[in-house]
């Protein structure tokens, strides 16, 4: 169950400059992470989701120094500054924290040998002294992602099917022992079967050593399953999170409402109201003012599209955050006010 | 590389996967099936193989000069099985000698040409920014020189190039090409997952580069590098037939072409035999390139 903070994340912002011209003069940016908080605690899981292009993604990368450098915002893992942190002090904290690819195609080497793969974060950190040291760890981290370590560890990548190739992945990424996983949709490439396999092993693998994960996902019914908070991110920015069923349960965000309705439900005799969202989601280079749900939303009022006052973060109970007027009917109060909206971003 | 020779074609049959192949095994196997790289790959084995044996081969000394057969037809007088010219060498010898120039220069100056056309790529696209500007404009500089005119102008300023500046010369006018395709692979391949993955495991920017971007660069590497072979050697004889490149007493096939010219009309096999050679290398090698290339990226295959 979860214990400490082990990471919090402060005002996360992540902007691309688009760039034109000989000089690469900057004429815009995409804004794929616009102000995002959360605390992750120690064996706990936090499912984000969102629509394709959200920023998912971006905000878990960067997170991971991935994506240099960060536009703006603070994150403190493991009590310490996580962006302030550079060269050998950085190369100890990657130790800690790693990540989980959504495609088992492209993210292993396909020139190297699963022993190679999965050593490697051995060696960089030296981890293991010689070969046969290695050798014998990577045999035991085979063994705990359910590989088998004589046949299957001098292999290559092509030689094995997406969910083996997934369990490569796992291996590698709990090689050095970290805290922290972001698993960026580690699920949404395999086949439906495979995928209760891969979850339930993330779910032991969580269990035994106590880690904890960042779980992307665009899939409702795999984040409810996985995680035990849920966090809903619309553009950038993160719009309700909640206990995971108390998300499901008393959802309050529209977009959040829409998108548990588009759950399908397997049963024919049902016939569940749907909430059928209007209009594509808007550019994150300008995304709208205000709220920036509002033009696709139904409760939108005058208040929802000022951007010098943008719509507040209220608490509608324990742990459950909304960025939505509409909390103010469930007797939500305000816990946070959103910066106005163009001001110049600190960097 | 190892085991299962045997094996290989029907476990691919039925699907099954047999332990350990690496994707260069793999495409060994596919550059095996065409028959017309096993034909250029046979040409280049010639070419190889004459080249290193040339003086357990070759029947006498390149420079060896004899007043009692000058200008023999093939076959016309015993020892000279490919005649001789104009000053009694022996046709069959010089063509050995020079199989072993033009093998030296192709290969010397295709790893000059690789050497620098690597780095300047990798670095090009790993890094990016204003070094990358820089570097490609560079790059570009040398593609707009006309190769041929520098080099001859190069060479004949120096009056005698030996062997060891020519290949540099012809080295370095001819990176440009595998810096463009280098650059090019590691610029998409450092998006990769894996090289993502790598960063987060801790790896330095040189581990990356060597250990997960030009190892998967390779493939258009080394087909690359056999076609500027076959490129450097139709270069080599240009130079050499003009006077410029290879220096008697070495046997060049470009400089035994010059050397023949006067003598075209009555004793046309001087020309024909070293011209034939050039033909028959430079053909070989493209083919043999041609079928690395396709046995590498299958998908390419037309």
């Amino acid at each position: 169950m979860p214990g400490e903070t082990i990471l919090e994340v402060k005002d996360l912002r992540k902007h691309f400059p688009i760039r034109r011209g000989l000089f690469g003069r900057t004429v815009g940016q995409v804004k794929a992470v616009d102000g995002v908080s959360f605390t992750l605690a120690r064996g706990e899981t936090l499912g984000l989701v969102g629509e394709s292009g959200c920023g998912k993604t971006t905000a878990g990368r960067t997170l991971l120094r991935l994506l240099d450098p960060v536009t703006g915002g603070s994150a403190t893992f493991l009590g310490k500054d996580l962006f302030a942190q550079r060269g050998e002090e950085l190369r100890r904290t990657r130790k800690h924290m790693q990540i989980i690819f959504q495609d088992p195609y492209g993210s292993l080497n396909p020139r190297m040998t699963v022993e190679s793969i999965v050593g490697e974060a051995l060696q960089i950190h030296g981890v293991v002294s010689d070969r046969k040291e290695r050798r014998e760890r990577v045999q035991g981290l085979l063994r705990e992602v359910g590989l088998d370590p004589v046949r299957h560890i001098t292999r290559y990548p092509h030689e094995f099917s997406g969910g083996q190739r997934q369990r490569i992945g796992i291996a590698r990424a709990i090689a050095l022992d970290p805290e922290f996983i972001m698993c960026d949709e580690p699920v949404s490439a395999l086949d439906v079967s495979i995928q209760a396999q891969i979850i339930n092993l993330l779910q032991s693998l969580q269990e035994r050593k106590n880690l904890s994960y960042l779980f992307v996902a665009h899939d409702l019914k795999v984040v409810e399953h996985i995680s035990h908070r849920v966090a809903v991110m619309y553009l950038g920015e993160i719009v309700e999170t909640a206990g995971s069923g108390e998300l499901y349960r008393n959802p309050i965000h529209p977009y959040t409402k829409a998108l548990l309705s588009a759950i399908p439900v397997a049963d024919p005799t049902v016939t569940t109201r749907r909430e059928i969202l209007t209009g594509e989601p808007p550019t994150p280079i300008n995304p709208p003012a205000g709220c920036h749900f509002h033009p696709r939303c139904r409760f939108a009022e005058d208040r929802c599209r000022d951007a010098a006052n943008p719509v507040p973060v209220y608490e509608v109970g324990e742990g459950h955050r909304v960025q939505c007027i509409l909390a103010e009917k469930e007797g939500g109060r305000i816990v946070e006010h959103r910066p106005p909206q163009n001001a110049p971003v600190e960097v | 590389m190892k085991d299962t020779e045997a094996t290989l074609d029907r476990s691919e049959l039925e699907g099954a996967s047999p332990g350990g192949r690496s994707p260069t095994a793999m495409a060994l196997r596919r550059l095996f099936r065409s028959h017309t790289a096993v034909a250029g790959l046979a040409i280049t084995g010639v070419l190889v193989v004459t080249g290193l044996l040339a003086p357990w081969i070759a029947p006498h000394e390149y420079w060896r000069i004899s007043r009692e057969a000058v200008m023999q037809a093939p076959g016309a007088i015993p020892g000279h099985a490919l005649g001789t010219d104009e000053l009694g060498r022996d046709v069959l010898s010089r063509l050995v000698y020079g199989a072993q120039i033009s093998l030296l220069l192709g290969v010397g100056a295709t790893g000059v040409a690789v050497v620098l056309g690597v780095i300047v790529g990798a670095v090009s696209g790993y890094f990016g920014g204003w070094l990358d500007s820089l570097l490609q404009r560079v790059t570009d500089t040398f593609m707009a020189m006309p190769t041929m005119l520098v080099a001859i102008s190069v060479t004949a300023i120096m009056e005698r190039p030996t062997l060891a500046s020519l290949f540099l010369i012809m080295g370095f006018l001819s990176w440009t090409t595998v810096s463009r395709v280098v650059r090019g692979q590691v610029l998409s391949l450092r998006e990769n997952d894996y090289a993502v993955a790598a960063r987060s495991l801790g790896a330095g920017d040189g581990r990356i580069l060597f250990r997960h971007l030009l190892p998967n660069c390779m493939g258009p590497i080394v087909v690359l590098a056999t076609l500027l072979v076959a490129g450097m050697i139709l270069f080599e004889a240009g130079l050499s037939f003009l006077g410029l490149g290879v220096q008697p007493p070495y046997p060049s096939w470009g400089r035994m072409l010059l050397d023949a010219k006067p003598y075209m009309e009555e004793s046309p096999w001087l020309m024909v035999y070293p011209g034939a050679a050039i033909v028959l290398t430079v053909l070989g090698l493209n083919f043999f390139g041609d079928g690395l290339r396709d046995a590498f990226d299958p998908r390419m295959k037309v």
